[in-house]
């Protein structure tokens, strides 16, 4: 286990408004570091729409997702900000000197006197197929990605889906599989076209087997499954062999552990007031699409002006005994040379 | 417009469409569980509704990205659609979706 980080600021979730934050703060001389379950940084903006524009950025009459990401990162490299990506933020307490520590389920633990929260909506995390019991097979026979590529070999694996993570699944895993069967509930693909034809040359070949199918039940014992039972398209079902089952249909978004973080959370958002973005407990605020206050718009520009204001209130938090100079970075050569440009 | 919409208990309401809306934002602001994570852009499959098989012949066909987002969603069956891609209009007074398991 490593010691933990200690910082000005940690930031739960590398979205807009996490990173809008990083630059706020930095000019106020705060460090940052930011906890993301995702493998890289721009939330929704990256994960769900990175190619479709925006029209409603300030100054920015078009962009997409993907776009507005990178100015971020790039108005915020600056300030040096720490990333923990693919980590969920799992945990927070208080410590007896008044500061934070946050922990994650990779077991990072992050210490400051300010966590700022721009979850969105909460943590991405895998699709659930909605089988009965499919939970007592989570992480035994059912896994919603592949850590090991070995934990599969000689083994009958069901794969289901449509998109290049099942497909490429399908590929890695079918020669060191027993057998392999991919179902998805059409003969069509969203995953790049080379893979489909491989998996397609794969089933002439007698390698894969695919199906359009849909999962209905599994059977087996104490997590360990031995059958699945499928419907076809003409809705008859039929059962097959198979001993892990391995579901890929994107991600979608859940809370997740900042429900138990003791905010008082009102239909899944945090309270907050609109001087400092504030939750009620003082240290820790909350940001973006996460927050809720009278007339509250779920924009990321609302994200972008909470994150100024929050940094006003966070310096107070960090810096107790010093006076907050307010400047502007068009005439403040201070703030220039922060940014590198003076 | 009528828009008659059973939520995932079984239970069924009678909601007011508004022309030019999408039923997707019907749903959601009747309360309906419709998550509709992406806003509306076709790019998340969580506004996952079933029409009723009357009705759906009478939509407009699925645009190419919504049957590509479709394979992102659950139990997918023939009767499918993402309902922020149904915009309502007077010729679906009546329309019968039920919200998809999530």
């Amino acid at each position: 286990m490593t010691s933990p980080i200690e910082t000005d600021v940690v930031i739960i979730g590398a979205g807009p408004t996490g990173l809008f934050a990083v630059f706020e703060l930095g000019l106020l001389d705060l460090k940052c570091h930011l906890v993301d379950i995702l493998d890289r940084a721009g939330g929704q903006c990256t994960e769900l729409y990175p190619e479709k524009p925006i029209y409603d950025i300030p100054g920015l009459p078009i962009v997409t997702g993907q776009e507005l990401t990178d100015r971020l990162m790039d108005q915020a490299k600056p300030f040096s900000p720490t990333f923990h990506f693919g980590q969920m933020a799992s945990g927070l307490s208080k410590l007896d000197d008044g500061r934070w520590k946050l922990s994650t389920d990779a077991g990072t633990e992050i210490i400051a006197p300010v966590v700022v929260i721009a979850a969105g909506g909460g943590s991405f995390v895998p699709k659930r197929p909605p089988i009965p019991g499919i939970d007592a097979y989570e992480d035994k026979s059912v896994f919603y990605a592949v850590r090991k590529m070995d934990h599969f070999r000689g083994k009958d694996v069901l794969i289901a889906g449509g998109g290049d993570s099942a497909l490429d699944w399908t590929l890695n895993l079918a020669p060191i599989a027993n057998s392999l069967t991919l179902v998805h509930h059409r003969d069509g693909f969203r995953a790049a076209q080379h893979s489909v034809n491989q998996m397609r040359e794969l089933v002439e070949q007698g390698k894969v087997k695919f199906h359009v199918a849909s999962v209905k039940g599994l059977h087996g014992d104490g997590g360990k499954l031995e059958q699945v039972t499928l419907a076809g398209a003409d809705k008859q079902e039929f059962k097959i062999d198979a001993n892990a089952f391995l579901p890929f249909f994107g991600l979608t978004i859940k809370l997740g552990p900042i429900a138990d973080f003791g905010l008082n959370l009102h239909e899944n958002l945090i309270p907050v007031d609109t001087e400092k973005f504030q939750s009620g407990t003082p240290g820790i605020f909350a940001i973006g699409d996460i927050n809720n206050y009278a007339g509250k718009l779920k924009l990321i520009l609302s994200g972008f002006h909470e994150a100024a204001l929050m940094a006003q209130a966070a310096f107070h938090v960090v810096k107790p005994n010093e006076k907050l100079r307010f400047q502007y970075t068009t005439s403040s050569s201070n703030l220039q040379k922060k940014l590198g440009v003076a | 417009m009528k828009i008659i919409a059973t939520d995932r208990n079984g239970d069924v309401r009678e909601l007011e469409g508004r022309d030019g809306w999408t039923v997707m934002e019907i749903l959601r602001d009747a309360g309906l569980p419709i998550t509709a994570e992406c806003g509306g852009a076709c790019a998340c499959a969580t506004c996952h509704v079933y029409v009723d098989e009357e009705w759906a012949a009478k939509l407009k066909p699925k645009s190419d990205a919504e049957t590509d987002m479709l394979d992102m969603a659950l139990a997918v069956e023939g009767n499918s659609r993402l309902s922020c891609q149904i915009i309502c209009a007077p010729e679906l007074d009546g329309l019968k979706v039920t919200v998809a398991p999530e």
